[in-house]
């Protein structure tokens, strides 16, 4: 945590936690996207759940999912604008388990042009607008969105790892932090690195060609309040692969809540 | 980063700071400085909007306060005090109405530290200039308690907020008129002490009651925290152990008192009636 974190974010009201940290996480579910979302499912849980109108957490959730920054002055407008863009939006509540009481699953589909691209993610606002993701599509992952986050979903085999630091190194970018986990030996596994600068295209379009990378995704930092890319992936990594980044079954492997446990919310 | 290490520093607090953030990096330094002026522009921008404009919050329970309090007549003949007042409410009175702030360290905490500082500096005729080392200082005090807890109602109750807001505010306050490192950590030890155990419990889960006329009052407390340890009062328990208290205190709230929405002052039966007429 830096100076500038602690005096900060620059931001539209009420809350850092609920409105601005919420916006974050969000922006960083929009960005693991190549596509905008035409349907969205928000899960909320704990003080999330209980005082998420209160804080404008729907407004900043949606917001984010149509790539606002926390002080974008349409923040307060969110729901209109979403209505224009054809994003559809479902919140419901539910407790998510032993997680942080700021703590949302953002689960998006579909696309422009009846795209099918499904991305399902789940943070907390740990307070004063910082972020923390530790779910993506029911694999653990570990990223805070204050670095260039590199998030590769891959064939579980020797040498994977090996070389994405290797590629990454090669493209002298420095890892902060990295983190991977399986769901089964020898199925899948993903790996979440934080680099201090994003990957050069060369570097992202071999990756993303490798025969076991079955998904990826080139997220920005979000937290120095300086606008990501325009335009979420216009200049990250192509779909080479579409089939295989499409969506596919997240049902197994999350932190699911206890079944009975969800409410709809309207 | 312990408060205990940079009492010891000789000379102002910020520039402790400022050299643990940037190593003696000239080119940091001065990129560090620029995004803080950046900041304090917003902040300043703020309190002049919130001082102008009376309009609602979504709820109406808030909107009007600082206006009217900036307008008042001064039956105290205390122009400081009203000033500090008012800045801190017009900061937390545009955050309620969605307008654009800067987090000090939270949203709903955003006035006290604004409050505060300029109602000290547009006293004594100072500039906001003058003000960038001062808020240098008061973002590494939050830095510091950041490191033992979550600065967050939903982690440690108001305490967690308000608590490291004022001990922030009181810091740079103190090294504005002229205070070092140590006498900053005891301000800053004093305003966190004395707000230990306060419950985060906004109606209706909204960020504006009770915290608009919260941070009035705890920007008066940074003030007083200030006052004191330039005066050369002390705190008799070291800093970090009092951050360490603050974070055991928090920890103890049960959830209704954290950022719930389902106690104290938002449990009550005003309280609940704002809740339900909002949820339609």
């Amino acid at each position: 945590m830096g100076l500038l974190d602690v005096l900060g974010p620059v931001m539209v009201g009420p809350s850092s936690s609920h409105t601005a940290g919420a916006c974050r996480l969000a922006l960083l579910a929009r960005h693991a996207r190549l596509t905008p979302p035409s349907r969205a499912e928000l899960t909320l849980h704990g003080s999330f759940a209980k005082t998420a109108r209160g804080h404008g957490t729907e407004l900043a959730l949606v917001a984010g999912l149509l790539g606002m920054m926390p002080d974008d002055p349409r923040l307060p407008e969110a729901h209109d604008h979403a209505a224009a863009a054809g994003l559809q939006v479902v919140f419901r509540t539910a407790d998510l388990g032993d997680v942080h009481p700021n703590t949302v699953r953002i689960r998006t589909e579909g696309g422009p042009d009846g795209a099918t691209e499904e991305v399902a993610l789940t943070g907390s606002s740990l307070g004063g607008g910082l972020v923390r993701v530790f779910d993506v599509d029911g694999f653990r992952v570990e990223f805070r969105g204050g670095l260039h986050t590199l998030l590769v979903r891959h064939h579980d085999q020797p040498g994977v790892i090996a070389r994405v630091a290797r590629v990454l190194a090669d493209d002298a970018s420095n890892i902060a932090t990295l983190h991977c986990a399986r769901k089964e030996r020898g199925g899948e596994a993903m790996m979440s690195v934080e680099i201090d600068r994003r990957l050069s295209q060369p570097a992202l379009d071999y990756l993303a060609h490798l025969p076991y990378v079955h998904w990826m995704r080139m997220l920005p930092e979000v937290l120095s309040g300086d606008p990501p890319p325009a335009g979420p992936h216009d200049d990250g990594p192509a779909p080479a692969r579409a089939g295989r980044i499409a969506g596919r079954d997240t049902g197994d492997g999350r932190d699911a809540p206890s079944a009975g446990g969800e409410e709809g919310a309207p | 980063m312990t408060f205990d290490e940079l009492a010891r520093h000789p000379g102002p607090a910020s520039a402790f700071f400022l050299e643990r953030e940037t190593r003696g990096d000239a080119d940091a330094r001065d990129a560090l400085l620029a995004k803080m002026a950046e900041r304090l522009a917003a902040m300043r921008d703020s309190v002049d909007r919130g001082l102008t404009n009376d309009a609602k919050s979504r709820t109406g329970m808030v909107g009007w306060n600082a206006k009217g309090l900036h307008q008042a007549a001064d039956l105290l003949d205390a122009p400081l005090l009203k000033r500090v007042q008012a800045y801190a409410m017009a900061v937390n009175e545009e955050n309620a109405r969605m307008g654009r702030i800067v987090a000090a360290p939270t949203a709903g905490s955003a006035g006290t530290l604004p409050g505060a500082l300029f109602g000290v500096a547009d006293h004594l005729g100072r500039s906001d200039e003058e003000l960038i080392l001062p808020l240098i200082t008061a973002a590494g005090f939050g830095e510091i308690i950041s490191e033992t807890m979550f600065i967050a109602g939903a982690s440690g109750g108001c305490g967690a907020e308000i608590g490291p807001s004022a001990s922030m505010a009181a810091a740079a306050i103190t090294e504005l008129l002229g205070g070092d490192a140590h006498a900053a950590v005891h301000a800053g030890s004093l305003a966190l002490m004395n707000t230990i155990g306060l419950v985060c419990d906004p109606v209706g889960g909204y960020v504006e009651v009770p915290c608009v006329s919260r941070n009035a009052f705890y920007s008066v407390h940074a003030v007083a925290a200030a006052q004191l340890a330039l005066a050369g009062l002390e705190s008799f328990i070291p800093p970090d152990e009092v951050v360490g208290a603050m974070a055991s205190v928090g920890r103890m709230l049960p959830p209704e008192l954290r950022e719930t929405g389902e106690g104290g002052v938002a449990d009550t039966p005003t309280g609940r009636r704002i809740a339900l007429e909002m949820a339609k």
